[in-house]
């Protein structure tokens, strides 16, 4: 009866359960390194073939090599480049196309069935269409990254813009807003944190067709280089292209991640 | 002194009978409290005027101009606050200062009595202490006392509440009412309330309508004689009086009666 009764356990394991930062980072770290040692472990006991899977010691020495002797520095460059302008072009049209789409309906009855089918077209098919409209140099590579990530965008964009609560915009009506107010006063900022989560996940796209652009005539680029390192059968390099392109991706989409909530600060997570 | 006078007004959804030869007036300095059993109709009529909804037919003027779409004279209030969660307490308050229609003057003397007017609301509705903060660091009464500012800094002739405690504890509800009527004392618009409370109508209102549905139409009109509010007020009989009247005709229009044959049939009886 008197028994005091035990502080209950945090309920990490209820469903939208509450995890403190530290355990969080603890085992976001767990997974690396139960990956990383199990890659190590399988090529240290010689199960596997190492032209089938390097060991993780093999892959870090080639991108030591990369780096100092070859230039990963500047393939990476020159890829960041590509990636940045690509999702840079879609950006710069999603954004406004996806705000009108979500605003007025007419808009989106001409645009939105025809990004629907658009975003079906494979980007790689388009390879030698590209290459024939925007010949061999950095455009065409910046617009297939552009056709792989645009309408995915536009769409995502115009969801993020009819989420915006109607009470929002019939409020700023009856204050005397005019239409392209309730647009840029309401719909734009309203829907901005939503926006920007669009742009980190599009982001994320168009690092994946890095690879199919650097398809076109490149010649520097991580892309590139993992092509070029699967016909000379160099897996330890393809390791290392992949590793390298998902390191950028976590360190941007962390960095992102950061920002987001700093800039919007009422959208809680 | 403005005048909105609806006549003859009805709404139809496709084949459904919204509302039905409504013929209402409100007046400046009035407080017209709307109730109903729901499906009434009381906030698509409130709609309508705030002009939010069309009309099918019947007329809706103000000093004889027909109304036919959102204006700055007739500012809305909404259950959900909807507030603007990127600004803060004072920026939403001070919002339909940024639209163009009151841009019109800028001269310093109107500027500086703006400024004041929104200091002044701020103060009326008691948000001085949280004027810099965010709307979602604020409770559910508080946001509303915010709503309601941000509507009166565009002194609209006729102030469109839309159930605007519904989402507020009874407590919070009482200083709601007690903030408004004091609200009513100082500024000159009208106010045009819908609710489903029959005491909160009876408390605030100069006059209660009260609507019945299928098809929406004007029951009875109340105009509500009683001394200068306070909360004891509730308590007294010519209160209760009007109260209990008002609920009956509620509850005779409501298709109650028709529910407690259907009950019974389902229990057996």
């Amino acid at each position: 009866m008197s028994a005091r009764q035990k502080a209950p356990n945090p309920p990490i394991w209820t469903v939208r359960g509450t995890l403190s930062r530290r355990l969080y980072r603890l085992i976001a770290v767990a997974s690396f390194v139960l990956l990383f040692g199990a890659w190590w472990g399988v090529a240290a006991n010689g199960a596997v073939d190492p032209l089938f899977l390097p060991s993780p010691v093999a892959v870090a020495e080639q991108a030591y090599d990369w780096a100092t002797q070859d230039n990963l520095l500047a393939d990476t460059g020159i890829s960041i480049y590509r990636v940045m302008a690509g999702f840079a072009l879609s950006a710069v049209m999603a954004v406004p196309l996806g705000l009108y789409i979500g605003a007025y309906q007419p808009v989106r009855a001409f645009f939105e069935p025809l990004m629907e089918f658009s975003r079906y077209l494979p980007a790689v098919a388009f390879v030698p269409l590209v290459l024939l409209w925007a010949g061999i140099g950095e455009p065409s590579k910046i617009t297939l990254i552009w056709l792989g990530t645009f309408f995915q965008m536009v769409l995502m964009i115009s969801e993020d813009v009819s989420r915006v609560p109607m009470s929002q915009i019939e409020a700023a009506r009856t204050l005397g807003a005019t239409n392209s107010e309730v647009v840029h006063k309401v719909l734009l900022r309203s829907a901005m944190p939503g926006m920007f989560d669009t742009l980190r996940l599009t982001l994320g796209f168009a690092w994946t067709y890095l690879v199919v652009a650097e398809l076109v005539a490149a010649n520097s680029g991580l892309g590139y280089a993992i092509l070029q390192a699967q016909r000379f059968l160099q897996t330890d390099r393809i390791f290392v292209g992949i590793i390298t392109i998902g390191l950028i991706g976590l360190i941007t989409d962390q960095s992102l991640r950061f920002l987001h909530r700093r800039l919007f600060p009422w959208t809680k997570k | 002194m403005s005048t909105l006078r609806v006549t003859h007004l009805a709404k139809r959804f496709e084949s459904f009978e919204a509302l039905r030869d409504i013929n209402l007036t409100l007046q400046t300095g009035k407080f017209v409290a709307l109730v109903g059993a729901s499906g009434c109709g009381k906030s698509t009529l409130l709609r309508i005027i705030g002009g939010l909804e069309t009309r099918s037919s019947g007329r809706l003027e103000i000093d004889g101009t027909p109304i036919t779409a959102p204006g700055r004279d007739r500012a809305m209030v909404f259950q959900d606050y909807s507030l603007y969660p990127w600004l803060s307490v004072a920026e939403n308050v001070r919002f339909c200062r940024t639209l163009k229609t009151y841009a019109k003057n800028q001269s310093d003397a109107a500027i500086g009595d703006a400024i004041r007017r929104a200091n002044l609301l701020i103060d009326l509705m008691g948000l001085a202490r949280v004027r810099d903060a965010r709307p979602d660091q604020l409770s559910g009464g508080m946001r509303q006392r915010v709503a309601i500012a941000r509507a009166l800094m565009a002194q609209p002739d006729f102030l469109l509440m839309d159930e605007p405690f519904g989402a507020l504890d009874t407590q919070t509800r009482e200083v709601m009412h007690d903030l408004i009527l004091h609200v009513k004392e100082v500024e000159r618009s009208a106010i045009l309330f819908v609710t489903h409370d029959v005491e909160e109508a009876v408390y605030l209102a100069d006059r209660v309508v009260v609507l019945a549905p299928n098809p929406g139409q004007i029951d009875s009109v109340w105009d509500i004689s009683l001394p200068p509010r306070a909360q004891d007020l509730k308590l007294a009989p010519e209160f209760l009086h009007y109260k209990r009247e008002i609920t009956q005709r509620i509850r005779a229009t409501s298709g109650m009666v028709r529910d407690r044959g259907a009950l019974e049939a389902l229990a057996g009886g």
